[in-house]
């Protein structure tokens, strides 16, 4: 088609005083936004290829870069925006459905900003975490539904349990949606701090065995790279139902993606679309779905647990009480802002539910089925900081998986380009070139770094609280206040008002 | 001795080790004048073909082929810390040096001056420029007990 009507959507500023000329810039773009002009002898841009990653900025060794939104401004129209003008232009010149990664930006409300949380004053002394034990562990799985203990003094008929030294563990990423280097970086970051990574549907790459016991397998519709040895490889197995950023849509791994290592990882063949049909074709019920965790527990020796992950959408209470009662001994539920390696964005930014009202909503009807003890509820989509976990916590969740602010955490800037497969961090991409910018070494720490400094500040929190672990506040409502919010709101969250 | 070891696994091929490397050897110590009011040939060499990228220095080598080679004795190896320098003043521009070393790691000065810049593991300093600065740690400075010899 001759004229492309998109306009960049961000202006590349240059401090020409600034800039030395040292080519930094282009050779680290993947995306060809700057390069050196061999007559005008300096470096020029292409504001157009540009996705603001901020690599350049980053590197750029005299800040000598400014990326901002291109100031180019429609007509004002609060109907039709310039986001949605520019998205029929995309589709008017393509044919094709618009795609994006990362979670929904969309600025719909966001629950946990609206929930406050308590601290002790007066009446009950809080407490100073730096002079005082404080316990984060926090144990998944099954529990029975009576404590009894046999002659050596152990819990008769223990379900298998996973076991972790703060409440968080990093979400699903298959090896092909990022690189072997983020997941070396997860793996063993997960392993050095006592928690759990998980592999998303990619099956598990031999670098990653010396990791398995801190490894969640998940067995997704697709069923890449699955056997007897994957299955017992990991600490649990998650079959994956949905995810929050594309409930009730499949996975396409592009061929491009798949490469030597991702090929025999998902044991298909190189350069083939790795596709996860939207439903697992054997599940259509609760009844099928039992087969399934059954038949791998049966697989595994009933010596893991078995985790059911879901996308928040509009039953979820009743669809994770069936769960429950199929015999899960994990809920993972993945909350509409919850990210992904591609997404087409109709789906990612209007389908699905927040997740802090779907956890209030599975929790209390798991209360009142009286299986709660049943599960543990582990939430995810999107848990942002420290106060977002104890909130979760207290709303009724048992951990939380964290996988957007892992990535940053390596390098990520959320530019949402994650399915070009170009991502300059060296992250979401399988590109050789890209993926040895990202150094495990330093993602290892940087992570682990992350991690201690949440699992610090729960404690600080709890300490405020007058509360010195973090199981006496699970599902602790009275410890969470609503600001700004509808009574239909707090119904839901089960929490009274700020001043009430 | 302690010497530079690129990791090319790691190495991006940004040359920013470059940059610094100019930076530390120019008068100013200032990235921007370093640049734009001097003149200072980078003692490090990003190689780059395709994927593959690494940074190459001067090995400091036992032996050490330039300072046999050099017709003036501007090159020098220092017997108590290993490192092999020369003296700008006295170095004449014959170019003997870079044809005798065995690694490529002696260049010629890039604004045409009549002398030679190779690599003095920022001796003043701890840590060389270079490594100090690489955004992906894919250059390491430690000391493997082997000496190369050549
Ligand atoms: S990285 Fe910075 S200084 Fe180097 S060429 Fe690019 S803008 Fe100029
Ligand atoms: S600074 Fe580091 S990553 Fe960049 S070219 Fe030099 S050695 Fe390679």
């Amino acid at each position: 088609m001759s004229l492309n009507y998109n306009n960049p959507e961000f202006v590349i500023e240059r401090d020409q005083d600034k800039c030395i000329e040292c080519r930094v810039c282009a050779r680290q773009c993947a995306n060809e936004a700057h390069f050196y002009d061999e007559d005008l002898e300096r470096m020029r841009e292409e504001d157009i290829n540009c996705v603001n990653c901020h690599r350049c900025v980053t590197l750029c060794p005299t800040n000598a870069l400014v990326i901002k939104e291109y100031p180019l401004e429609y007509k004002k129209n609060s109907n039709w925006t310039g986001g949605m003008i520019s998205n029929i232009q995309k589709q008017a010149n393509t044919g094709g459905i618009l795609l994006t990664g990362m979670g929904n930006p969309t600025d719909k409300k966001i629950y946990w900003d609206h929930i406050l949380l308590n601290a002790s004053q007066v009446t009950n002394p809080s407490i100073d975490p730096l002079r005082e034990p404080m316990e984060l562990k926090t144990i998944l799985g099954r529990k029975p539904d009576k404590v009894e203990f046999d002659e050596e003094g152990k819990v008769k008929d223990l379900p298998p349990q996973l076991e972790l030294e703060t409440p968080i563990m990093f979400g699903a990423m298959s090896f092909g949606s990022i690189s072997i280097n983020a997941c070396k970086s997860l793996a063993q970051a997960a392993n050095e701090m006592g928690m759990m990574y998980n592999t998303g549907e990619g099956g598990l790459h031999e670098d990653l065995y010396p990791y398995k016991d801190r490894t969640i397998v998940q067995v997704a519709s697709g069923r890449f790279g699955v056997h007897q040895e994957y299955l017992n490889a990991g600490a649990a197995i998650e079959i994956k139902i949905g995810q929050g950023a594309k409930p009730g849509i499949g996975g396409h791994l592009p061929g491009e993606k798949v490469g030597e290592e991702v090929s025999k990882t998902r044991m298909i063949p190189k350069g083939t679309d790795a596709i996860s049909p939207a439903p697992h074709h054997d599940i259509y019920s609760i009844e099928d779905l039992r087969q399934l965790i059954y038949a791998l527990k049966e697989a595994t020796n009933y010596e893991k647990p078995v985790s059911v992950k879901i996308a928040a959408v509009h039953n979820v209470a009743a669809i994770a009480s069936g769960i429950a009662s199929a015999g899960a001994d994990i809920i993972a539920i993945d909350g509409y802002r919850g990210g992904t390696g591609a997404a087409p964005t109709m789906i990612r930014d209007n389908v699905g539910i927040p997740i802090e009202l779907a956890l209030a909503a599975v929790d209390s009807r798991l209360r009142e089925q009286s299986l709660r003890n049943k599960v543990s509820l582990v939430v995810s989509g999107s848990i942002r900081n420290s106060a977002d976990i104890v909130k979760a916590v207290a709303l009724g969740a048992d951990a939380v998986y964290v996988a957007s602010a892992a990535l940053i955490a390596l390098g990520c800037h959320m530019c949402q380009k994650c399915y070009t497969g170009k991502c300059n961090w060296g992250i979401a991409t399988q590109n050789p070139e890209l993926v040895k910018r990202l150094n495990p070494e330093i993602g290892v720490e940087r992570v682990k770094n992350l991690i201690e400094g949440w699992s610090h500040e729960i404690k600080e929190i709890l300490g405020g609280m007058g509360i010195n672990a973090l199981e006496s506040l699970r599902g602790n409502r009275l410890m969470l206040r609503g600001i700004d919010l509808t009574e239909k709101e707090l119904e839901i969250l089960g929490i009274k008002h700020a001043g009430e | 001795m302690k010497k530079v070891y690129a990791r090319e696994e790691y190495c991006l091929g940004c040359k920013l080790c470059e940059v610094y490397c100019v930076t530390n050897h120019s008068q100013s110590k200032d990235i921007i004048k370093a640049y734009k009011l001097e003149e200072v040939t980078s003692r490090i060499i990003v190689e780059t073909k395709g994927a593959v990228s690494f940074a190459l220095q001067c090995r400091h080598c036992e032996g050490s082929p330039c300072v046999k080679a050099c017709i003036t004795g501007a090159m020098q190896k220092d017997e108590e810390t290993g490192i092999v320098d020369y003296d700008e003043d006295k170095c004449v521009g014959c170019w003997t040096c870079i044809m005798a070393c065995p690694f490529g790691a002696v260049k010629r000065d890039e604004f045409g001056n009549k002398v030679i810049s190779k690599c003095d593991l920022c001796a003043e300093e701890g840590e060389p420029a270079c490594v100090e600065n690489c955004p992906n740690a894919a250059l390491i400075f430690e000391d493997r007990e082997v000496e190369e010899v050549c």
